[in-house]
């Protein structure tokens, strides 16, 4: 049975009418978007137009639009894709710079390439808010700008809501030629985003974020950039991703991306309203609630509200709440269902324990001031109990 | 002595909000299912007992991989009750694999199951359970739970002896018990039948094979486990005369009443089987002899938990020395101020290891449990003048 109060936007939130619609007219429709006859024209054209929408939306020229199967293989597109070709043109170099607050997509395929691909990787630092400055960034880069192959920060964080200087540090890399890769998961839909004014040479999105299907994402990725291919085959997307498009995943993925783009403003208002609604109730309610990430609402995702509850554990407050209906979470989904400190708040310098007792609450655009106050009624005695328990 | 006092059976009791905890095991799916059918109000957990789930057993036994956090998940899908992984492995790091270590360094066998379930799931687990607002802790084991009419709690064997598992139950207080729900207990059930339960209730884990082994040795070697962590360091095997018969490679690789693996080349004089008859960490010595020499005629044990009240002078009682062991009959007395326990067995005893746990019956009723600490032998080892 599903819950009735639902704060976990930031993990997957409901599509759109508009995208299911398109979904499911394509979905009745036949033809293989690399076939050369008519049933594959018609594919392509729907592809294509997809592309352009999709572009339009983000400031991106359609040529620039890769897509892949979600995030996770944009990220490890960008990551893997652009150390490999940017080593191969140049044996130098080998460093990746990278914010230490990345989603696992990103750590961990950076990680890999140090394990395996002998690159040497350089976290940088983050301020107490997760959020990585331009001088920091620019004093990694002098020390040697010749073996940089990349530098990698996201454009907002996923769990704590900061959002990063991502035109500065990619203006800083460029200074150098070096591209930069922006994680956008987050910030898509929930802030301006310009894949022309930003001056990355990849930005990694993803459709069910944005109120489009799951199992669809791209990579936005300048002309200029070759990354080697993590997939093989034939040759869709400019050669850099291969395998069938899924078309009528792409069609709806593009009119999600332009009802979040287009719907911006609002959003960002009304929700962040709500938004602000809660954070005063939860700390009513629990007065010693530590709010992590910027409190300034310019530097924070105007959907999200991260919380250290002290002396609780996460995951004894997870559920609490789920057995009073709400659905929220204690940081990001990981597979074994266990959860652990947040490596976003251990990076930007919290106290461990504090780390363990987190809850995430991200809204979206289904969110209402009923789910809010269910929330505000919920979370006090949660969290007494939960204190009760104690760490284990 | 006498078997059940008039009791109420724990069915009968309210609605109770229910924590199950889910080895992804059949016996702990179905004791969930049985939990929920009851009435019940039953949230599923998984422990996570390894802080690195792939380096424990990868096969379908086992109760700590991923793939039996996936079991358990699923069984509580079908069953229809939310499920949640709880992480517990640096408890169970430093209560059960680290005494584990230590038992045996000391030249005592433990059993890590009876640690995790009077450390783990019904200390740590079960408090967390209370704190958040739980009334018990389910699991799959085979006892039965009765409230007496005073309100007090009895542990008994299961009805079905060859399942029993009141023994590794043994160190459960009164207070624990009265928060425990086992729900195959009560109930004449063959494994079989408990699979086909499994089956008819749509749980994909009813044709899991059982798990025996000790979960946290991923490959079932113990001696090899031992051996990474404490090291191996050679020294001699003796007979009870105290001659030099052989070599072992770490005395901790030993049990007392072990047969096999003691790897001497020769035959005994006799051309009889030999057996671990003592093991001394100090000296890195095994002593080994005749079957007889195993025979034990009292023992004494330390840490001793009392189901009710403790029992004040001796009484008689039966006793099981082991997991999967028989039931002899003991006189037992409290001594020295109740911190330890003295057992008399009627007829001498074979192979007790010190770290195993006694545990009295009166009857099918769990009294108390005891580790055992030192063993007083029947036939004296014959000295080297002899």
């Amino acid at each position: 049975m599903a819950n009735s109060a639902y704060f976990d936007h930031a993990a997957t939130t409901p599509m759109f009418p508009e995208a299911v619609r398109t979904m499911t007219e394509q979905l009745t429709v036949t033809g293989n978007a690399s076939s050369l006859h008519g049933a594959g024209r018609r594919a392509r054209r729907t592809v294509e137009e997809a592309r352009e929408t999709l572009g339009e939306a983000l400031g991106a020229r359609p040529s620039e639009v890769v897509f892949t199967s979600g995030g996770t293989e944009a990220d490890n597109l960008a990551v893997k894709g652009l150390y490999w070709s940017r080593r191969a043109a140049d044996p130098a170099r080998t460093r990746i710079l990278a914010s230490p607050v990345e989603h696992h997509a990103v750590l961990d395929a950076v990680r890999w390439l140090a394990d395996h691909e002998g690159a040497a990787v350089e976290w940088l630092p983050v301020d107490t808010y997760g959020r990585v400055h331009p001088d920091a960034l620019r004093e990694a880069v002098e020390r040697d700008p010749s073996d940089v192959a990349l530098v990698t920060v996201m454009w907002a964080n996923n769990e704590i809501g900061t959002v990063l200087p991502v035109r500065e540090l990619a203006a800083v890399a460029a200074e150098f030629g070096i591209p930069t890769h922006a994680d956008a998961v987050q910030a898509v839909g929930q802030l301006p985003v310009s894949f022309a004014d930003s001056g990355l040479a990849a930005l990694t999105l993803t459709s069910h974020k944005i109120g489009g299907p799951y199992g669809i994402g791209a990579l936005l990725l300048g002309r200029e950039h070759t990354p080697e291919p993590l997939l093989h085959g034939g040759g869709q997307e400019r050669d850099v991703r291969s395998g069938t498009l899924d078309v009528p995943a792409v069609a709806a993925f593009a009119t999600a991306a332009r009802l979040a783009t287009e719907r911006r403003p609002e959003f960002a208002r009304d929700v962040g309203a709500l938004r602000d609604a809660l954070v005063t109730s939860v700390r009513a309610a629990v007065p010693e609630a530590v709010l992590n990430g910027d409190p300034d609402p310019d530097g924070r995702l105007p959907a999200n509200a991260h919380f250290s509850f002290p002396g609780c554990e996460g995951d004894s407050l997870l559920l609490l709440l789920d057995a009073r209906g709400i659905d929220c979470s204690t940081g990001s989904a990981c597979t074994a269902g266990v959860a652990q400190p947040s490596h976003v708040l251990l990076a930007a310098g919290a106290d461990p324990e504090l780390a363990r007792g987190t809850l995430r609450f991200s809204l979206g655009h289904t969110s209402t001031k009923a789910e809010v106050e269910a929330l505000a009624a919920a979370i006090g005695p949660a969290v007494a109990r939960a204190r009760s328990a104690g760490l284990s | 002595m006498t078997a059940t006092p008039p009791s109420i059976p724990e069915a009968t009791a309210p609605r109770l909000r229910v924590l199950a905890a889910m080895s992804g095991g059949v016996d702990s799916a179905v004791a969930a299912a049985r939990a929920a059918e009851a009435g019940h109000d039953v949230t599923g957990v998984h422990l996570a007992l390894s802080a690195n789930p792939k380096s424990f057993r990868t096969g379908a036994r086992g109760c700590c991989t991923v793939e039996d956090a996936h079991d358990a998940r699923r069984a509580a899908d079908v069953i229809g009750i939310p499920f949640y992984v709880w992480d517990l492995a640096e408890r169970f790091r430093e209560d059960v694999v680290e005494d584990f270590f230590a038992e045996y360094e000391a030249g005592r066998t433990p059993n890590p199951c009876l640690r995790c379930n009077e450390k783990i799931k019904f200390a740590a687990l079960l408090d967390k359970a209370l704190a958040l607002g739980f009334d018990a802790v389910c699991t799959g084991h085979y006892a039965t739970v009765v409230r007496r009419a005073d309100g007090g709690r009895e542990l008994h064997r299961a009805s079905d002896m060859a399942k029993d598992q009141s023994y590794v139950l043994g160190v459960l207080d009164e207070r624990q018990l009265a928060h425990a729900m086992f729900p195959l207990g009560d109930t004449l059930t063959t494994k079989d039948e408990i699979r086909a339960e499994a089956e008819r209730r749509g749980l994909a884990v009813a044709e899991k094979p059982d798990s025996h082994d000790i979960c946290f040795i991923a490959d079932g070697d113990t001696r090899g486990f031992l051996a990474k962590r404490l090291g191996s360091a050679e020294g001699d095997i003796l007979d009870e005369s105290g001659a030099r018969v052989g070599t072992h490679e770490g005395a901790h690789g030993f049990t007392i009443g072990q047969r096999k693996g003691l790897r001497i080349g020769h035959p005994a004089p006799d051309g009889r089987p030999r057996y671990v008859l003592d093991i001394s960490p100090v000296e890195n010595t095994v002593t080994v002899g005749p079957a007889e020499s195993l025979d034990v005629s009292a023992l004494s044990a330390v840490r001793p938990r009392w189901c009710g009240a403790p029992p004040r002078g001796a009484g008689t009682y039966t006793a099981q020395l082991r997991a999967h062991g028989g039931e002899t009959e003991v006189t037992a007395e409290p001594v020295g101020d109740g911190r330890e326990l003295r057992v008399r067995f009627a007829e001498p005893v074979r192979g007790v290891a010190p770290g195993q746990a006694v545990v009295l019956y009166d009857g099918t009723r769990v009294v108390g449990s005891a580790t055992i600490a030192s063993t007083e032998r029947a036939r004296p080892l014959p000295t080297a003048a002899e």
